[in-house]
């Protein structure tokens, strides 16, 4: 359990620079990264290449993915000599970065490739283990950055299983027939069900504080007192015990659902599959779709992909975001946007959004802000959402809509500062609205900035809008719990419900100011100056401050599980990540593996 | 349930009058007799046996021999005497006094130690179980029992530990002790070679020469331990598994012995039909135990073991006798590793090597044993000569696991290993071959067929002494 090796760092190669130079980069045989090193300065250091999240089955390293009928079974089999960077093996079923793409990309390919799939079965394909959370000497040789970057993308993850079960009807299962150490269990603890084999040694435990120094951070805590309901007693005991849970007492104690002897495990974790499978709504006799690859072409300063792109301004440290809708509205119905599959606008689009986010949140940490923008005929959009809301109980679409929820949360974890830029040519209906108010701030433009169009004068059919859909009514929840525009108007739901009238109708600069929808409304003589002066000021702001600020801000309104997990639990766990206690020279974390035993700052902060 | 301790319990741990320990012991007793019933040595409940049993401590007489029935055995509770002024020998307490509390902050690595040591005991006795059936003297039917009754002993004080120094969760410890059983798909014990059955005499000798020496080096280690109740426990311990080497050591010889006569005798190798084991099958009975034994030592390079190390719950073999600083921070050893196909050294830091200095000391210690089982064969005028396998050879644990590897030591591919594996590990032909010689023999003094004589009897009785009251 948690056993780690030590081997010599291997040296260098290649430089990030050499890869953002070529065009496409493959993730066909990844060669490993350096891990970014904590270095003396404390700046980041940059990896020597670009991670990628792609990935297919035929390439996973660290997972088997077998479906039978509507049970699907994912199993851990990690690959100790195929860490994502160098210096470390993943035993015992530990992972890394590399090993959570892979368990991503499996995730979001059942949902849409296999409709018949009910039921997910994680397990092991390890005898006596099932996993050992994530590998400590890459955590401890890895920088803050890095740290909180890797923590999230595992929590968003684990939260992708819970929001497949919610919203798809794909339920998950976890078959435990090993110890479930750390994040071991807390992936466990993310799926619906868990099953523990009881053979007297395999435990469930979460031991991060009494041997590691940091936190259960990947929801454990959270998932523990919130999810199962365990008492926080009790939940104090499991969080200080290392040599975990067995058998009845994990029962006893609620930490798992069910125990089941060594013998009729798998028997056991069968039947429970298929019960749950049959319980899903998931359609039986429908084919799946291919899951799109957003394959991005890849340049120093742009980041391109068919329908999304990154354009990035090193001085200001700026990303310019561009959506662009697409020259016609596609398919009409159920059936030609199954042909379509994965070419369907709002699915091309949000996979290349989602992996755009990714890719910007672990190659380019120095971009702090990003400017959100949107290019397209506001029409073509108005009716490709129309025909979305129309069929969103069909399950492909169900599942572009949860993917694009998904992808919006991601968005607004980001730690990066998002102003919404509603300029000329822009499209934000809907859907693309719901980007905009994900943002910090919004601007928007009243009048064309060609000089000619007299400002406020109507509703030319160029003047920048805003339209309203379904999707700012309801499936687009926030973390929290609530749809945009009620984190929006928490003071005033009514004015919820007055906008609601607004459905399908542009709103043009000055109307949405009056309502509430946007920030600044600004004419054109002010616009650029207005722009260049918030971008300035956002980058000479504290990044650490900002993070904080947004962080606090943007989820207003109820706790959820989700908000804890990346409110309270994460913050808790970053700030533990900073303390010498556990990452200074002689803290837990650092000491972990090395023979020395750690020393501790005996001061309550 | 009232037990009177001091006459049924033979200990120097003051146990009438530790409250805490009598009233854990009185619920685990029942459970422990249970299951010897159960899982103990098969059929031979109601037979004296004229075994050993500890009953003190000091050098002369700490033990006495007798007739007895096994479940009548008097397990006792025994701790070497202590060193005034023992001193924690290694690790980053190295000059402080050593503990006879559990400190905290070790209390969950310490349990584990325990916890692995006392699983391997009860676990060996299970696996020995079917042994009495087929025992070629009765001379060798009582060593078995001895071991047997020896290891229920060695699983009592671990469970003495647990019990005393553990609390509730020890207790705990305790019972998941008797609830794991060897080869039980169920609830196995924890370690691989003792789920492996043990199903015929010259396993049983293999098993007690190599995977009892593995017992002796971590026993070892665990005498230098810094918690000294440990330490005195594991010491006393030794005294017994020295034993149970012997009976391996000059099993594998009379085997060997048998089967020198048998050649000379018919002028060839091939004894079988003669009633002999053949020497490649005994090499082969050599190869899969040894090979299976060298997977106990763990991981090749742990954190956990240097974390032992460091916090000085358990040392090096003879530790005190080593010319260095005992803390290990700053040195490396040599390890082998497998770099690009081949085997070959690396250096690693000395603290994560722990496991696999103490497994070069086995070796050491294994080639010993090896060296004077051909004594036996050049004197009997033959050249062949048994040999140790790379210790990468069928490795399950660690880093050759991933590879077939020779006994010679060579990487070999897939279609290799198996085209060969005959050639290196018993087949179910050896392994059926072997069975049939397993025929009992309950003549005081007579030998099986494949098996010479020993040279003495046990506690100064003849050969053919009563040994067991069938
Ligand atoms: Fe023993
Ligand atoms: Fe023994």
């Amino acid at each position: 359990m948690l056993d780690v090796v030590h081997l010599p760092a291997r040296g260098r190669r290649g430089t990030l620079v050499d890869t953002l130079l070529a065009p496409n980069v493959s993730t066909d045989r990844p060669e490993p990264h350096d891990l970014p090193v904590e270095s003396p300065s404390g700046s980041v250091t940059l990896l020597d290449r670009s991670i990628s999240f792609r990935t297919h089955p035929e390439r996973y390293r660290h997972w088997k993915l077998t479906i039978d009928g509507r049970v699907a079974t994912l199993a851990l089999d990690v690959d100790e000599d195929s860490p994502i960077a160098r210096g470390y093996e993943l035993k015992l079923n530990s992972y890394d970065l590399g090993v959570d793409i892979e368990l991503r990309d499996a995730i979001l390919r059942l949902r849409f490739e296999h409709p018949e799939v009910g039921a997910v079965v994680i397990a092991s394909a390890k005898d006596k283990v099932f996993c050992s959370g994530a590998n400590i000497q890459m955590l401890a040789s890895s920088n803050h950055s890095f740290k909180v970057n890797f923590c999230k993308f595992t929590n968003e993850t684990r939260n992708q299983i819970e929001e497949a079960s919610h919203y798809s009807g794909q339920h998950y299962l976890c078959a435990v027939g090993g110890t479930a150490a750390g994040g071991g269990y807390e992936l466990a603890l993310a799926t619906d069900y868990i099953i523990l084999v009881d053979d007297s040694s395999a435990a469930v435990s979460l031991p991060e504080v009494p041997l590691l120094g940091v936190l259960p951070g990947t929801g454990g805590l959270t998932r523990l007192v919130d999810k199962r309901k365990v008492r926080r007693d009790i939940a104090d005991v499991v969080a200080t015990k290392i040599e975990g849970t067995r058998g009845r007492k994990a029962l006893e104690w609620g930490l798992v659902d069910e125990i089941v002897p060594k013998s009729a495990f798998s028997s056991k974790v069968h039947e429970v599959a298929t019960r749950l499978a049959d319980s899903s709504p998931r359609p039986k006799d429908v084919r799946g779709i291919s899951l799109p690859d957003p394959e991005p072409e890849i340049y120093p300063n742009s980041v391109i992909y068919p329908y999304v792109r990154a354009d990035i301004d090193r001085s200001s440290r700026t990303a310019t975001i561009t959506i662009s809708a697409p020259k016609d509205s596609g398919p009409v119905d159920p059936e030609s946007i199954a042909e379509a599959g994965p070419s369907w606008w709002p699915l091309a689009m949000v996979s290349q959004l989602d992996d755009l986010i990714l890719w910007l949140r672990f190659n380019e940490a120095t971009i702090g802000t990003f400017l959100m923008k949107t290019r397209g005929e506001p029409a073509v959009v108005d009716s490709i959402e129309r025909t979305m809301w129309t069929y969103r109980d069909n399950w492909l679409v169900n599942e572009v809509i949860s993917w694009i929820r998904s992808t919006l949360r991601r968005l607004e974890t980001s730690s990066r500062s998002l102003i919404a830029l509603v300029d000329e040519g822009s499209c934000f209906v809907g859907t693309l609205a719901e980007v905009a108010f994900a943002c910090d701030r919004i601007y928007m433009l009243t009048g064309l900035s060609d000089g000619e169009t007299p400002l406020s004068s109507g509703h030319s059919s160029d003047l920048p809008t805003i339209r309203l859909t379904p999707a700012n009514f309801g499936p687009l929840t926030m973390d929290n719990g609530l749809t945009r525009l009620e984190s929006r108007f928490l003071k005033d739901p009514d004015h919820v419900s007055e906008l609601a009238e607004y459905m399908y109708k542009a709103i043009d600069a000055v109307e949405a100011d009056e309502l509430g929808l946007v920030t600044f409304a600004l004419d054109e003589i002010d616009w650029d100056d207005e722009i260049r002066l918030v971008v300035e000021e956002r980058a000479s702001f504290s990044p650490d401050a900002l993070t904080a600020m947004e962080a606090n801000l943007r989820f207003c309104g109820p706790e959820t599980v989700t908000t804890k997990i990346f409110g309270r639990l994460s913050a808790w766990q970053n700030w533990v990540f900073q303390r010498p206690n556990a990452t200074g020279p002689q803290g837990a974390l650092r000491s972990y593996g090395t023979g020395i035993r750690p020393s501790f700052e005996h001061i309550r902060t | 349930m009232k037990v009177d301790y001091a006459a049924k319990i033979p200990n120097n741990v003051n146990l009438a009058e530790d409250r805490q320990l009598t009233r854990a012991l009185e619920s685990w007793q029942p459970k422990y007799l249970a299951w010897w019933n159960q899982l103990g040595p098969k059929d031979f409940a109601n037979n004296e046996v004229f075994l050993r049993t500890a009953v003190d401590v000091g050098q002369e007489g700490w033990a006495n021999f007798g007739y007895v029935t096994m479940p009548e055995y008097r397990w006792g509770i025994f701790l070497a005497e202590p060193k005034p002024d023992r001193r924690i020998s290694f690790g980053e307490h190295i000059g402080q006094p050593v503990w006879n509390e559990v400190p905290g902050e070790y209390r969950f690595d310490l349990r584990r130690l325990i916890a692995v040591q006392g699983d391997t005991e009860p676990a060996s006795v299970e696996q020995q179980r079917h042994l009495g059936k087929t025992a070629p003297s009765l001379y060798d039917l009582r060593n078995l029992f001895q071991v047997n009754v020896e290891e229920g002993r060695h699983l009592w004080a671990m469970v003495y530990l647990l019990h005393r120094y553990f609390g509730k969760d020890g207790r705990e410890e305790a019972d998941a002790l008797l609830e794991r059983h060897s080869g039980d798909p169920d609830r196995p014990r924890l370690l691989g070679a003792f789920n492996e059955p043990t199903p015929d005499w010259l396993s049983f000798y293999l098993f007690t020469y190599f995977t009892d020496r593995d017992g002796k080096f971590q026993l070892h280690a665990l005498t230098e331990s810094a918690f000294d109740p440990l330490a005195r426990t594991t010491q006393f311990m030794l005294k017994e598994e020295a034993h149970h080497m012997f009976v391996g050591a000059t099993g594998v010889a009379r085997v060997i012995q048998r089967t020198a006569e048998l050649m000379k005798e018919h002028d060839t190798d091939d004894i079988r039909q003669y009633g002999g084991i053949n020497l490649s099958i005994i090499q082969k009975y050599l190869n899969f135990h040894y090979s299976i034994t060298l997977d106990l030592f763990g991981g090749d390079t742990s954190s956990n073991a240097a974390n032992y190390y460091a916090s000085g719950l358990k040392g090096r073999y003879h530790e005190s006798e080593r010319q260095d600083d005992h803390r290990l921070l700053n040195s490396t050893y040599k390890a082998e590793a497998v770099t690009d196909g081949h085997i070959d050294s690396i250096e690693v830091p000395t603290i994560t090597a722990l496991n696999q200095i103490l497994q070069d000391d086995f070796i050491a210690d294994c080639q010993n044993g090896v060296d004077r089982w051909n004594r036996i064969l050049s004197e009997a005028g033959i050249t062949t000569k048994l040999y140790l396998p790379h210790r990468g050879f069928n490795r399950q644990v660690g880093i050759f696991a991933d590879y077939h590897i020779t006994p010679e030591g060579v990487i070999c591919s897939d279609e290799e290993w198996e085209l060969k594996k005959s050639e290196w590990l018993p087949t179910p032909d050896d392994r059926s071959f072997v069975a049939s010689l397993m025929v009992p023999v309950r003549e005081p003094g007579k030998m099986a067929s494949w098996l010479a004589p020993p040279a003495t009897g046990i506690a100064n009785k003849p050969i053919d002494y009563i040994y067991v009251k069938l």
